[in-house]
């Protein structure tokens, strides 16, 4: 099995941090906003790996860090300490290691992200299909044609009627816009794709809808994916692993089901026993 | 007839015991206690014993639903490794759930919206396998189970207990794992289907499949097992129900 992502000991600190940080913190302190200081420890040693092919979901409450996470890894901001490693075609990518312009190429090519907020992965100001073509352009197809048939075939493989490429994503409705967000996130045909919370807040139709696709994308090409929810539903359906958070904390992890139906901390009992 | 390959058990359970810590409740709660069975390929071992015995604690624990608390699962994989599933690692249970050890539950854990006959393929495409065959043998294997062909293209959702415990089935049986652990497979089938599940299961352990099995009756398990293996309830109100420090 090919390795991926690999994750070890990624902190994130809100504020300018003490050296009594993350002792007074965590789910044992109930809190993550540091007593001393008042530096909020958004993560502290999240450590994990992930296959080809594989789904991680990380679930937990909000606030617990898992969001974080993922936008670290995505270079969305940079962590206070830890290390991850990206494999990709045979070459090791050091992803903290790297300058900002090394790290824009690399999440461009090769990774996709998928917020629960459109705004955040879409610019509204341009078409459904600029925005896949801003993507392919930064990644350097330039053919003018092969943009536009890329589009089409993206935006029919996640069900976006292709005569609304040229309209502004903020005419589309939530679900369709998760679905731009998505068919802009595959694109480049990336090897790791972050999904955070996708399906929150969209209706149950269109919601089943987007899980669906997901999972054939996973099937089809290999791709490996982080889920971050706080929807058991959607983890138990995509997730083979699964990390819980709380406090900026791993608590748990194990596969899926084991989480699921014989979870081990305190917190995650009481969190499983209280889903509908 | 390799002789030596029959005589050497595909799983062994040694000294398997499950207890569950609640830790809001303050309790521990015992399960399963000291279990200890062998499976053979080709062959159906029974699990029975009363209500509380941890029979489906047995399964879970083989397919690591249930973390097990002591004991070791020895399984043989298919390149002749003996691995501990109780300790695993996570992606290498994950490799052998694809590829070697297959789970039929009473409940179907389905995507919604996905059509019966691609509910049932999911095992074999997640094997690598073509889609259009891999629905194929869905539908070779739904026709098997007296599901109306009616039924193939829509979601299980809708479907009454008994058609749902066919889809499942299907879904366990079409991948012929290596070892197929079963809890109470024909609970909720009439009679005519629990025939034909018969003949099913008949005709897996002439391809080898090793079974591990729950029955709802003790006729069944007369029927079909090769093996016997009697469950006991731990004793919960005298021996466990201690507070955690």
């Amino acid at each position: 099995m090919d390795k991926v992502l690999e994750v070890n000991q990624l902190s994130k600190v809100y504020g300018k941090g003490c050296p009594a940080c993350f002792e007074l913190t965590g789910p044992e302190h109930n809190t993550n906003i540091c007593p001393q200081c008042g530096s909020i420890i958004a993560a502290h040693n999240v450590s994990f790996d992930l296959y080809k092919g594989e789904i991680l979901g990380i679930m937990g409450e909000s606030g617990s860090g898992k969001s974080t996470a993922v936008k670290c890894l995505n270079f969305d901001q940079p962590p206070t300490s830890g290390h991850a490693t990206f494999y990709g075609n045979e070459k090791q990518y050091d992803l903290f290691a790297m300058n900002a312009a090394q790290q824009r190429q690399l999440a461009n090519k090769r990774f996709g992200m998928v917020y629960q907020n459109p705004h955040l992965g879409l610019n509204f100001e341009i078409s459904a299909g600029g925005n896949i073509a801003e993507r392919l352009l930064m990644s350097e197809v330039k053919n003018y044609a092969d943009i536009r048939s890329c589009a089409t075939n993206l935006l029919t493989r996640t069900e976006v009627l292709t005569e609304r490429m040229d309209d502004l994503p903020k005419n589309f409705s939530g679900g369709m816009q998760q679905r731009v967000q998505i068919a802009k996130a595959l694109a480049t045909n990336p090897p790791l794709l972050f999904l955070d919370e996708v399906t929150t807040g969209l209706d149950l139709s269109v919601q089943a809808a987007i899980l669906d696709l997901i999972l054939e994308i996973q099937q089809e090409q290999g791709t490996a994916m982080i889920v971050v929810t706080h929807d058991l539903g959607v983890i138990r359906l995509l997730a083979g692993r699964t990390l819980v958070m709380k406090y900026g904390r791993v608590i748990e992890s194990g596969l899926t089901d084991q989480i699921l139906e014989d979870p081990q901390h305190a917190y995650t009992q009481r969190l499983v026993a209280s889903a509908l | 007839m390799n002789i030596q390959n029959n005589e050497t058990p595909i799983l062994r359970v040694e000294n398997y015991s499950k207890h569950f810590e609640l830790h809001e409740q303050h309790k521990v709660i015992p399960s399963s206690d000291n279990v200890n069975l062998e499976v053979f390929s080709g062959q159906l071992t029974a699990l029975i014993g009363p209500t509380g015995a941890g029979k489906s604690t047995v399964l879970k624990g083989i397919y690591r639903t249930y973390l097990p608390s002591s004991g070791r699962l020895l399984f043989r994989t298919k390149d002749n490794v003996e691995v501990d599933l109780a300790k695993a690692d996570e992606h290498l249970i994950l490799e052998l759930r694809k590829n070697e050890i297959g789970f039929v539950t009473q409940f179907l854990h389905a995507l919604p919206r996905q059509a019966t006959e691609d509910v049932v393929a999911q095992p074999l495409v997640q094997r690598g396998m073509d889609k259009i065959q891999a629905r194929d043998l869905a539908r070779e294997m739904l026709a098997d189970m007296n599901l109306p062909e009616a039924l193939w293209s829509i979601s299980p959702a809708t479907f009454s207990g008994g058609e749902k415990q066919r889809v499942n089935l299907a879904r366990g049986l079409v991948s012929k794992p290596r070892l197929l652990l079963l809890d109470e497979p024909t609970a909720s089938l009439d009679p005519k289907t629990t025939e034909k599940i018969i003949t099913l299961i008949e005709t897996l352990k002439n391809d080898g499949v090793a079974m591990l099995a729950i029955f709802h009756h003790p006729e069944l398990v007369k029927r079909m097992a090769d093996n016997v293996v009697q469950l006991e309830a731990p004793n919960v109100s005298e021996q466990i129900l201690r507070e955690i420090a």
